[in-house]
């Protein structure tokens, strides 16, 4: 009766020593736990320095005027990022999202101005192709139970070619659409600054998906089919209607993005926003939020977006070369998710 | 002596709370269960033991939905079920606690407590905008636990994978205990666990048929196994060997059964 010799406990003492081993804590795993409980903590500081540092090098970067400027600059990049936080917070990635909100734009104008429709219609348009792109990649992801990786790579030429067949290759200008398209571009003062109706609507994207992400059984159910699909599976969650509501909700937003970037640029343009699916990863993971899945939040997304719009604006204030702020994004992004693989350390 | 034939003391005049009867489960030409039959009382342990693909796994699949027996019954109180899905034995009042799949690591205790089922703010608040009553859901879980006896999980807003395995495995088992109204069902509760961590699972165990929630424990660790259990259904290549009680038969002649050296 060999079994019950091997499965017989060891000494009581040994496992009081590795608990007390485990529990013991250091300065720097207190930061990492503090870092674990609030993923926002350190692109918020890093934003902070990244002022301060930007302010006392040039006058001008700390003028109501040029952090308007950044916050307008950021507003199409914000708010693509949103869509992509909640795919990356399911453990996805969408490579598409620049793309569909592309599409979605060129069909929006091309609507209102060559067609003739009424803005609101258009706009409605616009909308359906954003659902309809979310429900395509949300439905390859999880009929097929393909890669979100390689589902977005392959819709990401799929709506580039869509986009360029639809229009041509012909740009739409500002002047031609109707004014509820461009709104989003018109700006209005407060106080002693002008704050642009993009940025709004930006913004109370971010407070509605924080809200929902926080707030709701739905939200609740995104973090955990990121976190373990298995377990979400098994604790009675519907892991497939979940992956699918977030595609569809990221099509929604890059929809309303489309809006953003028309009025921003004051121009629909199918070769416009060729970066801003890389764009839009690296907002989200300066600001914490996981390749894994599971962990973040849409509010470490707006610092992360912040953080790349200051070091742009920052880094030609300070006179230097483009290239420059392209390898200090680089950096950011190769820091951020170090920091997170440290963070991601952390047990009992 | 079969296990359909064995009656422990006490629980003979008892209407069973889950049966099963004849479950037959193939995997293309792999025979996972070949005709078992179960039945679990009120307030008992049944432990379920057996070799590696001797068919616990898949005996308790099947028992929780998830999987779906080829043939064979299952009544639960004495009224037949077909179980489609793992939602469908939770609707009828069985939980289970997966082994290592329990919890949902990054989120805090009370929402893997109330993951899947969470309860809403009642007014418009909660109807319309669907928001979470997240404080009553804390002050509920705070409750459960104190209520399960399990006093070093204090405080329920700490993420899970923040716990030590024991402390897991509690949250795992809280929410079993929480919302099992008739069958907990726990696969392989100890078998990562240190000795202190253990002991505390299956006082845990104990308490819930102290409460009178039958409980299925499988268990490759025979102390354990003959620590908590009531009786001990040993499962062999697919069929029930044996169904014993740590009183009638000693650790060696389980082995021994379980491993095909001896019949009950």
């Amino acid at each position: 009766m060999t079994q019950q010799q091997t499965a017989g406990p060891p000494s009581a003492g040994h496992a009081d020593l590795a608990e007390e081993f485990l529990d013991r804590q250091t300065p720097l795993s207190r930061i990492r736990n503090i870092l674990h409980r609030y993923p926002a903590v350190s692109p918020a500081l890093v934003l902070l320095i990244a002022v301060v540092v930007f302010g006392l090098l040039n006058d001008r970067f700390l003028r109501v005027e040029n952090l308007s400027l950044i916050t307008q600059q950021v507003s199409v990049v914000g708010t693509l990022a949103i869509a992509q936080t909640l795919i990356i917070l399911t453990a996805g990635i969408d490579l598409s999202v620049g793309a569909v909100m592309i599409l979605s734009s060129m069909v929006v104008a091309q609507l209102a101005v060559n067609n003739g429709l009424p803005a609101p219609v258009a706009l409605l348009a616009g909308l359906v192709i954003g659902l309809a792109a979310g429900a395509l990649n949300g439905f390859l992801v999880t009929r097929f139970r393909l890669p979100p990786f390689i589902v977005t790579l392959g819709t990401l030429n799929i709506f580039i070619a869509l986009t360029l067949l639809y229009s041509n290759g012909a740009t739409v200008r500002g002047s031609a659409m109707p004014d509820l398209l461009t709104w989003t571009g018109t700006t209005f003062p407060v106080g002693p600054v002008r704050i642009s109706t993009g940025v709004v609507v930006m913004l109370l994207l971010y407070i509605a998906i924080a809200f929902i992400l926080g707030k709701t059984a739905w939200g609740r159910h995104v973090y955990a089919v990121g976190d373990d699909k298995e377990a979400a599976r098994l604790a009675g969650i519907a892991v497939n209607k979940v992956l699918m509501s977030v595609y569809l909700a990221a099509g929604a937003v890059l929809a309303i993005g489309a809006w953003i970037q028309i009025g921003r640029t004051n121009a629909a343009s199918p070769n416009a926003g060729v970066d801003l699916n890389l764009d839009s990863i690296t907002a989200v993971v300066i600001g914490g939020t996981s390749l894994f899945g599971g962990r973040g939040s849409v509010w470490g997304t707006l610092l992360g977006a912040l953080i790349v719009g200051v070091f742009r604006n920052g880094l030609s204030l300070a006179g230097l070369d483009v290239l420059y702020q392209t390898l200090a994004v680089g950096v950011l992004i190769i820091l951020a998710v170090s920091i997170d693989q440290w963070i991601r350390k952390v047990k009992s | 002596m079969t296990a359909t034939q064995f009656q422990p003391a006490g629980t003979g005049l008892r209407q069973p709370i889950l049966q099963a009867r004849n479950l037959v489960k193939t995997f293309g030409r792999v025979v996972g269960l070949d005709g078992v039959s179960l039945d679990l009382y009120p307030g008992e342990v049944l432990a379920i033991i057996g070799d590696n693909g001797a068919g616990k796994s898949t005996l308790i699949k099947c028992l929780t939905g998830a999987e779906i027996p080829d043939s064979g019954e299952l009544m639960v109180s004495g009224k037949q079920v077909h179980f489609k899905r793992p939602q469908d034995a939770r609707i009828h009042g069985i939980e289970t606690v997966y082994q290592n799949l329990a919890v949902s690591p990054a989120l805090d205790v009370a929402s893997n407590l109330f993951l899947g089922r969470e309860e809403r703010l009642p007014g418009p608040l909660g109807k319309i905008f669907r928001v979470l009553d997240t404080k009553g859901m804390r002050r509920k879980a705070k409750e459960e636990l104190t209520r399960l006896g399990i006093s070093t999980l204090q405080d329920v807003t700490v993420p899970v994978e923040n716990l030590s395995g024991g402390q897991r495995q509690a949250v795992a088992v809280a929410r079993a205990a929480a919302f099992g109204s008739k069958v907990v069902v726990l696969d392989e509760p100890t078998a990562a666990l240190g000795v202190r961590e253990s002991n505390q699972v299956l006082q845990l165990v104990r308490d819930l048929r102290d409460r009178g929630l039958p409980v299925i424990l499988i268990s490759h660790n025979m102390p354990h196994v003959f620590d908590v259990a009531d009786r001990i259904h040993i499962q062999r290549l697919g069929k029930c060997a044996a169904t014993i009680t740590p009183q009638s038969h000693s650790m060696t002649d389980a082995v021994a059964i379980m491993t095909g050296a001896a019949t009950a």
